[in-house]
C-alpha cells in the first residue's frame, strides 16, 4: 500500500521472448516517455541544479548571469572578524524552529482528527455520502481564500471568533490572533488543519473500507469491547495508511508558504523556510543567498523523502 | 423506557451531535464568508450568523474592476491549458509505464514520485532564469509551464494506476491485428479512459486554479495576475483597513465553481485522490 509502485500488466505470455513486437513497443515506450521527461528536465532538474549553482555564487535577481563563484561563503563564511552566512543567521534558525514547530502540530492534529472523521463516517448512516461531500469543501477552497476567510473571522476587533469566545465568557479581552507573536502561530495552524483535515480523512476511510471484515465479526462473537478492537485490530491495520497521510502532510508542511505569507506575511513570529527563503530571493533579490535557503530546504526534504522511500522499500519486502 | 432503549437513544444522539460539530466545523467558515460578502459596508461591522436582506453591492463593485475580471480569465486560460498539456504528456506516459514492462521503467517512477516531492522554492531562482531566458515572464505562458513541476508527477502516477489496471486482453487482441502503439493507445486503451482522464483532469485544474507562490513571483502587471494573487494583492486605504465585503465577495465568486465541482464529481475525485496516494 504505501509507495507499491504501480504495477504494469505486462505479464502478457504473448511477448514473453525478445521478438521484433517487443522491441517495437520498447522503441514505442521510450518515444511516449520523452515529452514527459524532457518537460520535468526543463522545469524541475534543470532549475534545481541551477539553484545549487546560484547557492554557490553571488547571483543578483536583476541578472543572474553576472555571477561569480564565491564557494561555500552564502552559508558560512568568517570575515576575519566574525562568522556570516546563512548558518549563523538567526532569522534562519527562527524559521527552521518555526517551520518544524509549524509542522509536527499541524500535522499531529490532522492525522488525530483525520482519523477520527474518518471513523465516524465509517459508520453507515442516512444522508453519509452528503455529508462525505459536505467536508470536502474545505479542501476545495484556495488555500489563499482560506487564508483571507479565517483572518476575517480571527480579526482582533470585527471578528466573529472573538465575538463568539467573549459571549461565551472564554476570553475578557479581544485577542489579536494574527499579530499577537504568541498567538499567530496557532492562527497559522488553525487555519492548515481546517483546510487538511478532509484529505487525511479521504485517505483513512479508503484504508478503513480495505479492511478485512472478517476479524470484527469474530470480536463481536467474542464479545470484546469496541474500543479494545480499535486498539489491537484497527489501529495497527491502518498503520501503513496513517504513515503514508503522516509522510504526505510532512513534506508539504514543511513547504508550506501561501498560508503564512497571506495570514501574517513576513512577521518573523511565523515566517517559514520558504518564506524566509523568497524574501531574500525577490524581495531582497539576493538569488546567490536565497539560493542558499532553498538548497538548505529542499535537503531536509530529500532526506525525509529518501528515508521514507527507503522504509516503503523495506516494508514491501518483507510483506512479498 | 428500558435502560437498553435509553442507551441506545443516548448514543444516537451523541452521534448525530458529532455529525453536526462536524458539518458545522467544514461549512461554517465558507457560509460565513458568503454572509459578509451580502452586507452592505454600513453593517459589515456588527457580527450576524444569517443575512435578513441580501444586498448586492460588494458583488458589483468586485465585478466591476477590470483587473479582477482579466484575473478570472487569465485563470482560467492557465489552468485549462495546464490540464490540457498534463493530460497529454502524461497519457503517453503512462501507455509506456503501465502497459509496457522495459528497463528503467521503476527509476523513472521513482524520480517522478521524487519531483513531486519537491518544495516548489527550491526551483525558484533557476526557474525564474529559464522563463527569462525563454522570454515568457509575465505571460500566462510562464505559469502554465511552471505548473507542469506539479500537476505532471501527479497526473503520471494516477494515470498509470489506472492504465495498469485495464485487461491486457484487449492490447494483445489490438496487436495480433497488427495495430501500431499509438493507434493501441488512441483506438483501444483511451476511450476506456475517459472517467480517470476526468478525474486526474479535475485534480490537476484545481491545483492550477489555487496556486499561488509561481503566480505571485513570475506575474507582475495587473493584467497577468491570477485568481489568488489579485485576491492577496486586494488592499484598502491602509494595512489595516481592508475592504473585508470586497473581499469577500471576490472570494466567494471564486470558490462557488470549485465548490460545485466537488459536489458534483465527489465520487471520482475521492477516488483519485486516494488512488495517487494509496494504490499510488
Amino acid at each position: 500500500m504505501s509507495v507499491s509502485t504501480p504495477h504494469a500488466s505486462c505479464d502478457e505470455p504473448l511477448l514473453a521472448r525478445e521478438t521484433p513486437i517487443q522491441r517495437r513497443r520498447l522503441r514505442a515506450a521510450w518515444l511516449f516517455l520523452t515529452p514527459m521527461l524532457l518537460c520535468l528536465a526543463l522545469v524541475a532538474a534543470w532549475p534545481l541544479l541551477r539553484t545549487f549553482w546560484f547557492s554557490l555564487t553571488d547571483a543578483n535577481l536583476a541578472d543572474t548571469r553576472g555571477a561569480t563563484f564565491v564557494g561555500f561563503s552564502n552559508y558560512l563564511f568568517y570575515n576575519g572578524s566574525g562568522w556570516s552566512g546563512i548558518l549563523v543567521d538567526p532569522q534562519w534558525w527562527n524559521a527552521v524552529r518555526n517551520t518544524l514547530h509549524f509542522t509536527m502540530v499541524s500535522v499531529g492534529l490532522e492525522i488525530v482528527l483525520g482519523l477520527l472523521v474518518a471513523l465516524l463516517l465509517n459508520i453507515k448512516f442516512t444522508g453519509r455520502s452528503l455529508v462525505r461531500a459536505l467536508i470536502l469543501i474545505p479542501w476545495a477552497i484556495p488555500t489563499i481564500v482560506s487564508a483571507k476567510i479565517w483572518s476575517w473571522m480571527l480579526n482582533d476587533q470585527f471578528g466573529i471568533i472573538n465575538h463568539l469566545m467573549l459571549s461565551l465568557g472564554l476570553i475578557d479581552m479581544p485577542l489579536a490572533w494574527t499579530a499577537d507573536a504568541s498567538l499567530s502561530m496557532w492562527a497559522v495552524i488553525i487555519v492548515d488543519v481546517w483546510k487538511t483535515v478532509p484529505f487525511v480523512t479521504l485517505l483513512m476511510l479508503a484504508a478503513l473500507q480495505m479492511l478485512p471484515s472478517d476479524c470484527y465479526e469474530a470480536a463481536r462473537v467474542d464479545g470484546i469491547h469496541p474500543l479494545h478492537v480499535f486498539w489491537r485490530v484497527t489501529l495497527p491495520l491502518l498503520m501503513p495508511a496513517l504513515l503514508v497521510a503522516a509522510i504526505f502532510r510532512i513534506l508539504d508542511s514543511l513547504r508550506v508558504f501561501d498560508v503564512i505569507y497571506v495570514l501574517t506575511s513576513n512577521s518573523s513570529s511565523t515566517m517559514s523556510m520558504s518564506v524566509y527563503a523568497r524574501q531574500h530571493l525577490v524581495e531582497f533579490q539576493d538569488v546567490g543567498y536565497g539560493s542558499a535557503a532553498s538548497t538548505l530546504l529542499f535537503l531536509v526534504v530529500a532526506v525525509i523523502a529518501l528515508l521514507y522511500l527507503y522504509l516503503g522499500r523495506r516494508q514491501l519486502e518483507v510483506r512479498s | 423506557m428500558s435502560p437498553r432503549l435509553l442507551k441506545k437513544a443516548l448514543l444516537r444522539l451523541g452521534f448525530w451531535c458529532l455529525i453536526g460539530i462536524l458539518l458545522l466545523y467544514a461549512v461554517f467558515p465558507f457560509y460565513y464568508a458568503i454572509v459578509t460578502s451580502l452586507k452592505p459596508s454600513s453593517t459589515l461591522f456588527e457580527v450576524s450568523y444569517w443575512i435578513d436582506r441580501p444586498d448586492f453591492s460588494n458583488y458589483a463593485a468586485v465585478l466591476h474592476q477590470p483587473s479582477f475580471l482579466k484575473a478570472i480569465g487569465n485563470s482560467l486560460v492557465v489552468a485549462l491549458c495546464v490540464v490540457t498539456l498534463a493530460l497529454f504528456l502524461s497519457l503517453t506516459a503512462a501507455y509506456a509505464l503501465g502497459r509496457v514492462k522495459f528497463r528503467g521503467r521503476g527509476t523513472v517512477l521513482m524520480m517522478v514520485l521524487g519531483v513531486s516531492m519537491f518544495p516548489q522554492v527550491a526551483v525558484l531562482s533557476g526557474l525564474f532564469e529559464v522563463i527569462r531566458a525563454l522570454g515568457l515572464y509575465n505571460t500566462s505562458w510562464a505559469l502554465i509551464l511552471s505548473y507542469t513541476i506539479f500537476t505532471l508527477p501527479f497526473t503520471v502516477w494516477v494515470l498509470t494506476t489506472f492504465m495498469g489496471q485495464l485487461p491486457h486482453e484487449l492490447e494483445e487482441a489490438a496487436i495480433m491485428d497488427g495495430a501500431s502503439p499509438w493507434v493501441t493507445l488512441t483506438r483501444v486503451l483511451l476511450p476506456l479512459l475517459w472517467p480517470a482522464l476526468v478525474t486526474t483532469g479535475l485534480l490537476a485544474f484545481i491545483a492550477a486554479w489555487n496556486e499561488f507562490l509561481f503566480a505571485l513571483t513570475f506575474t507582475l502587471t495587473d493584467t497577468q495576475r491570477t485568481v489568488p494573487v489579485a485576491i492577496a494583492l486586494i488592499s484598502g486605504g491602509s494595512p489595516h483597513e481592508l475592504p473585508w465585503g470586497l473581499l469577500m465577495a471576490a472570494s466567494v465568486l471564486v470558490t462557488v465553481p470549485l465548490v460545485i465541482l466537488v459536489l458534483i464529481f465527489q465520487r471520482r475525485i475521492v477516488s483519485g485522490l486516494t488512488a495517487g496516494a494509496l494504490k499510488g
